[in-house]
C-alpha cells in the first residue's frame, strides 16, 4: 500500500524538523511548507493525502489557509489538521467553523500525530 | 536528523523570534502599534511557546504561555498598548531571553516569578474568568498538564449536548460490573461528512477496538432520487468490550463535536427517535452542507486568481556550519592553486590565452560568492543593544537614546560573534564615562538624554563600525595625567599630540583601575578591546570632540579566511604585508634618510619623520646599512605606534591570500602572523607589522643592533 502523503505547514524550522522525523518515524510520506501562502501555492499543483498547518503564521495563517483550500475543488474534502497550543474550546469551534477536519494539540509526540492522522486519511 | 540537531535548530530559532519580538516592541515603543507589528510580538512568543513544549523544557513553556496569555490580549485590544505596557513587555522579553539561555546552558531557570505575577496579573485585570487556571502565578503547573486539562474539558465538551449525566452513568456501570460489555449508538448528522470528515473511518477504528456492529438503523433512509450524499441518514449501534475505556471511544469523536450523535450505555440502547429529513430545512446544518457543495464547481474559477502574486517568498537552506567552512577553505585552496597554475604556465612563456584568464574570472567569481555565504547582517549584533542599554539606565540613571544606521550592511559570520564582546564593552564605556549625568547635560545646554549613535558601512573592500555618543568627549588632560601616573608615558614627553593622548586608554594596564563602577569594571579594559578587534584583523580609532562627543571607529575585513596582501622581496624570502595596513611605498632618496642616534633612521615623508624598520632584520639578513637606496620603502599604518616605514628590497605582487596558522603547522614567531602559499608552491611569511614595530620602538637600540 502506498504511504499516507502529508503536507506539513509551520512557520517554526524546529516545528517542522519535529513533524518531519515523528510523521517519517511513523512510516508517512512528508511535504514541508513554511506558511500559509507557500502551502496554497503548492498545493495548486500537488495532491497529498493529509495537510497538518499551524495557525499562527505569517502572510496567511492556518485558518485562511483552509478557508481557501475548501474552495477549490480540489481540496474541498481534503483532510486538514491544525496544530494548536490554544486547546480552549473557543479556538476548536473556531477551527471547525474555518473547515478543520481536526487538531493536534502541542505538544505532541509521533504517537499521537499519528493517530490524528490516520482516523482523518481517507 | 536527530533530537540534538532539532534542538539546535529550535535554539537558533529562539533567537530569531527573540530579535524579532525585540524589534517589535520597539517599534511599539516609536509608535508603531498596527496589528502586523503586534502579531508579529506574539507570533514569536508563541513559537518559543511551541518548541519549549515539544521538549519539555517546562519552566520556559510554562513562561511563555503567561507572556503569551498577555499578548494574546494586547493583540484581541482587550490590553491598551501603553507606553507602560510596553516597557513591562520589555522586561519580560529580557527575562523571556534569560529563560532561553538557561535552558540552552543547561543552567537553573531564571527567577521569574515577579514577571510573571506582573504579566498574570496584567492578564488577569482584562477580566475574562476563562482562561484564569492557565495564566494564575503557578510556576509548578507544568504546560502540558495545562494543555492536558484543557484537553479533557474538551473531550467532555464534545461528548454531546448533554455529557456529564452520560459520562457519570457509564463511570457507575463500569464499577458495577469490571470486564461487562457496552452498547454505543452513533448517528452521524448532516455536516458530519464536512470538512474532509469520514465517518467510515470512526466505524473502522471502533472495529479496531474490538467493537461489533449490532444494529443499522436505516429507517430513515430515503428513495435513491431523494438521496443527499451529503446528508447523515444511517446509524450503527455496537457492542464494546467491557475493557474497552469510553474515553478511548470518544476520543475517535473528539474532531466531528456536534456534528455526530454519540450515544454511550443504556443511552445507547434508546436513542432519541429518527425523522426523515428528506425535505427538512428545520436542521440548520443541511442547506448549508449543500450550498457548499453546489458552489465547489463553480468556485474554482474565482478561487484562481486568489493566489496573490506577492513576491516569491526568499528560499533558504540551513547548512551545517562546518560543511561551508570546508567549502570556504577548499575554495580558498582553490584560488592559490589558479595563481600557482598561471604562475607555471607564464613561466612557460604561455601565460596569455583566453581560457586561462576565464578560469581566473570564474575562480574570483565562486570565491565572492563563497563568501557571501558567510554574511549575515550587523542587525543580529546591533538588535542586542536596545536591551543593554535599558539595563545601562537601570544602574546608572543615564536614558540613552539610541540612533541605529547601516544594520543591513553585512559581514563575515566569526566576524559579527566575535564582534559582540568588544561592541559591548564600547558601549559600557561610552553611557559610563563618554555620556554625562542628565544634570551636567542640562547644564552644557545639551538634551538630558544622551544619544548613542551605531552605523555599520561598507567602505573600500572593509566594514566600518562606528559607535560614537553625544557626551563630554575624551579629558586629555586626565587621561595624561592618569598615564603618567601609571607609568605608561614618561612624563618628560610633553608633545603628546591630541591623537596621541586619546590612544593611551587602549595601554595596557591604563584602564582597570579607572574603572571602579559596576558597568564598565568588568576585568577587561580598553587594551583588550583592542585586541579582540585586532585578532578580527580590524582596527579601532578614536575620533573625539571636548564637549560634543567620542567616536569609536572600527574598520573590520570582508572576512577571515582570505586577505589582500603585497608581496614583496626581502633577500632570497618573499614575505607577505597585509594591505589592510599599507599606505604606500616609496623608492627613497638620500636627503629624505635622516639617521638618528646610532643606529635609527627615519624617513621623511612630506615632513612627518617615520622610523625605518628594515625586514632584513625579520628574515635573519645582513646589515639594513646595505641596499637601503636600492630598496624600497613600504610605508605602514599600526595600531599603538602610528606610522612607520618597512625597508624591502622589491615589491613583487599584490595578490590575496589564505592564511595558514603557524601555530597549528610549526610554532608561533615573534613578528610572524602566519604563513601563506604562494603561486610558486613556495612557502612566505606573513608579516606581523605591528608587532615589529612595535618591537622597535620599544628597544629602539637593540633591534637595530640585532640587524
Amino acid at each position: 500500500m502506498r504511504p499516507t502523503r502529508i503536507l506539513t505547514v509551520d512557520d517554526s524550522a524546529s516545528m517542522r524538523a519535529l513533524l518531519l522525523h515523528a510523521l517519517t518515524t511513523q512510516g508517512f510520506e512528508v511535504e514541508q511548507a513554511e506558511d500559509g501562502q507557500q502551502a496554497f501555492e503548492w498545493l495548486a499543483t500537488n495532491e497529498v493525502d493529509v495537510v497538518i498547518t499551524d495557525i499562527n503564521m505569517p502572510r496567511l495563517d492556518g485558518f485562511g489557509l483552509i478557508e481557501q483550500l475548501r474552495e477549490t475543488a480540489r481540496h474541498a474534502d481534503r483532510p486538514i489538521l491544525v496544530l494548536t497550543t490554544e486547546s480552549s474550546d473557543e479556538k476548536k469551534r473556531r477551527a471547525r467553523d474555518a473547515g478543520a477536519t481536526g487538531w493536534i494539540v502541542k505538544p505532541f509526540d509521533a504517537e499521537k500525530l499519528a493517530t490524528a492522522v490516520r482516523r482523518v486519511a481517507h | 536528523m536527530n533530537g540534538i540537531d532539532i534542538q539546535a535548530i529550535f535554539f537558533d530559532e529562539c533567537e530569531e523570534s527573540l530579535q524579532a519580538a525585540e524589534a517589535g516592541l520597539d517599534a511599539c515603543k516609536a509608535g508603531t502599534q498596527d496589528s502586523e507589528t503586534i502579531n508579529a510580538i506574539f507570533r514569536a512568543v508563541h513559537s518559543i511557546k511551541g518548541g519549549a513544549g515539544a521538549f519539555g523544557y517546562e519552566a520556559l513553556a510554562s513562561y511563555t504561555h503567561v507572556f503569551e496569555n498577555l499578548l494574546g490580549d494586547v493583540r484581541e485590544g482587550t490590553v491598551p498598548v501603553t507606553s507602560d505596557l510596553v516597557d513591562m513587555l520589555l522586561l519580560a522579553l529580557d527575562s523571556l531571553r534569560d529563560h532561553v539561555e538557561a535552558v540552552r546552558g543547561g543552567t537553573a531557570a531564571p527567577d521569574d516569578a515577579a514577571i510573571k505575577a506582573r504579566l498574570a496579573e496584567a492578564h488577569e485585570n482584562v477580566g475574562k474568568g476563562g482562561d484564569t487556571v492557565a495564566a494564575a502565578p503557578a510556576p509548578a503547573a507544568a504546560p502540558a498538564a495545562v494543555d492536558m486539562d484543557d484537553l479533557d474539558a474538551l473531550l467532555d465538551d464534545l461528548l454531546g449536548p448533554d455529557p456529564a449525566p452520560a459520562a457519570s452513568e457509564a463511570r457507575a456501570e463500569d464499577s458495577a460490573g469490571q470486564a461487562e460489555d457496552w452498547a454505543l449508538y452513533v448517528c452521524p448528522q448532516a455536516g458530519a461528512m464536512d470538512n474532509g470528515s469520514e465517518p467510515l473511518l470512526w466505524l473502522r477504528e471502533l472495529v479496531e477496538l474490538g467493537g461489533a456492529c449490532v444494529k443499522c438503523d436505516e429507517s430513515v433512509l430515503p428513495q435513491i432520487d431523494e438521496l443527499d450524499p451529503n446528508e447523515g441518514y444511517l446509524a450503527w449501534t455496537f457492542t464494546m468490550p467491557g475493557s474497552v475505556e469510553r474515553e478511548k471511544v470518544a476520543d475517535i469523536f473528539d474532531f466531528v463535536g456536534e456534528q455526530c450523535l454519540v450515544l454511550y450505555g443504556a443511552e445507547a440502547l434508546n436513542p432519541p427517535a429518527r425523522a426523515r429529513r428528506v425535505a427538512a430545512p428545520e436542521a440548520k446544518a443541511p442547506p448549508a452542507a449543500t450550498a457548499a457543495t453546489a458552489t465547489v464547481s463553480t468556485k474554482p474559477a474565482a478561487a484562481a486568481p486568489t493566489p496573490a502574486p506577492a513576491a516569491p517568498a526568499a528560499q533558504s537552506i540551513r547548512i551545517d556550519l562546518g560543511k561551508l567552512d570546508q567549502l570556504i577553505d577548499g575554495v580558498g585552496e582553490l584560488v592559490i592553486a589558479q595563481a600557482m597554475l598561471a604562475q607555471r604556465l607564464s613561466n612557460e612563456g604561455l601565460a596569455h590565452f583566453e581560457e586561462l584568464a576565464m578560469l581566473e574570472g570564474l575562480v574570483r567569481d565562486i570565491q565572492e560568492r563563497a563568501m557571501a555565504f558567510r554574511a549575515q547582517p550587523i542587525s543580529s549584533v546591533f538588535s542586542r543593544v536596545p536591551r543593554l542599554l535599558r539595563e545601562l539606565a537601570t544602574s546608572t540613571g543615564k536614558h540613552v537614546k539610541l540612533v541605529v544606521a547601516g544594520e543591513t550592511t553585512e559581514l563575515d559570520k566569526t566576524v559579527i560573534e566575535r564582534l559582540s564582546e568588544p561592541l559591548t564593552h564600547l558601549i559600557r564605556n561610552a553611557v559610563d564615562h563618554g555620556i554625562e549625568s542628565p544634570e551636567d547635560r542640562r547644564a552644557a545646554g545639551k538634551d538630558a538624554e544622551g544619544t548613542l549613535t551605531l552605523s555599520a558601512e561598507q567602505r573600500a573592500g572593509r566594514i566600518v563600525i562606528r559607535i560614537g555618543d553625544d557626551g563630554a568627549g575624551i579629558n586629555r588632560e586626565k587621561v595624561l595625567a592618569k598615564a603618567i601616573e601609571k607609568g605608561i608615558v614618561d612624563p618628560e614627553l610633553h608633545n603628546l599630540s591630541d591623537e596621541e593622548i586619546d590612544n593611551l586608554i587602549f595601554a595596557p594596564g591604563f584602564s582597570t583601575a579607572a574603572q571602579v563602577s559596576s558597568i564598565s569594571g568588568r576585568g577587561v579594559g580598553m587594551d583588550v578591546v583592542r585586541q579582540n578587534v585586532k585578532e578580527l584583523g580590524g582596527r579601532i580609532t578614536i575620533e573625539s570632540r571636548p564637549g560634543q562627543g567620542t567616536d569609536f571607529v572600527l574598520a573590520l575585513p570582508l572576512t577571515l579566511a582570505i586577505s589582500d596582501g603585497m608581496i614583496v622581496q626581502v633577500g632570497d624570502q618573499s614575505l607577505v604585508i597585509p594591505l589592510t595596513h599599507v599606505v604606500e611605498s616609496l623608492s627613497p632618496t638620500e636627503t629624505e634618510i635622516k639617521g638618528m642616534g646610532r643606529n635609527i633612521r627615519m624617513l621623511n615623508v612630506r615632513g612627518q619623520f617615520l622610523p625605518i624598520v628594515p625586514l632584513r632584520q625579520l628574515t635573519g639578513g645582513t646589515s639594513p646599512e646595505e641596499g637601503l637606496e636600492q630598496g624600497v620603502l613600504v610605508v605602514v599604518e599600526t595600531e599603538r605606534c602610528g606610522q612607520a616605514a618597512l625597508l624591502v628590497d622589491a615589491i613583487i605582487d599584490q595578490r590575496q591570500f589564505v592564511i595558514k596558522s603557524l601555530d597549528t603547522h610549526y610554532r608561533s614567531v615573534d613578528g610572524v602572523a602566519g604563513a601563506t602559499i604562494l603561486g610558486n608552491g613556495r612557502v612566505a611569511l606573513i608579516v606581523d607589522v605591528d608587532r615589529l614595530v612595535l618591537d622597535l620602538s620599544k628597544r629602539p637600540h637593540a633591534a637595530a643592533e640585532a640587524a
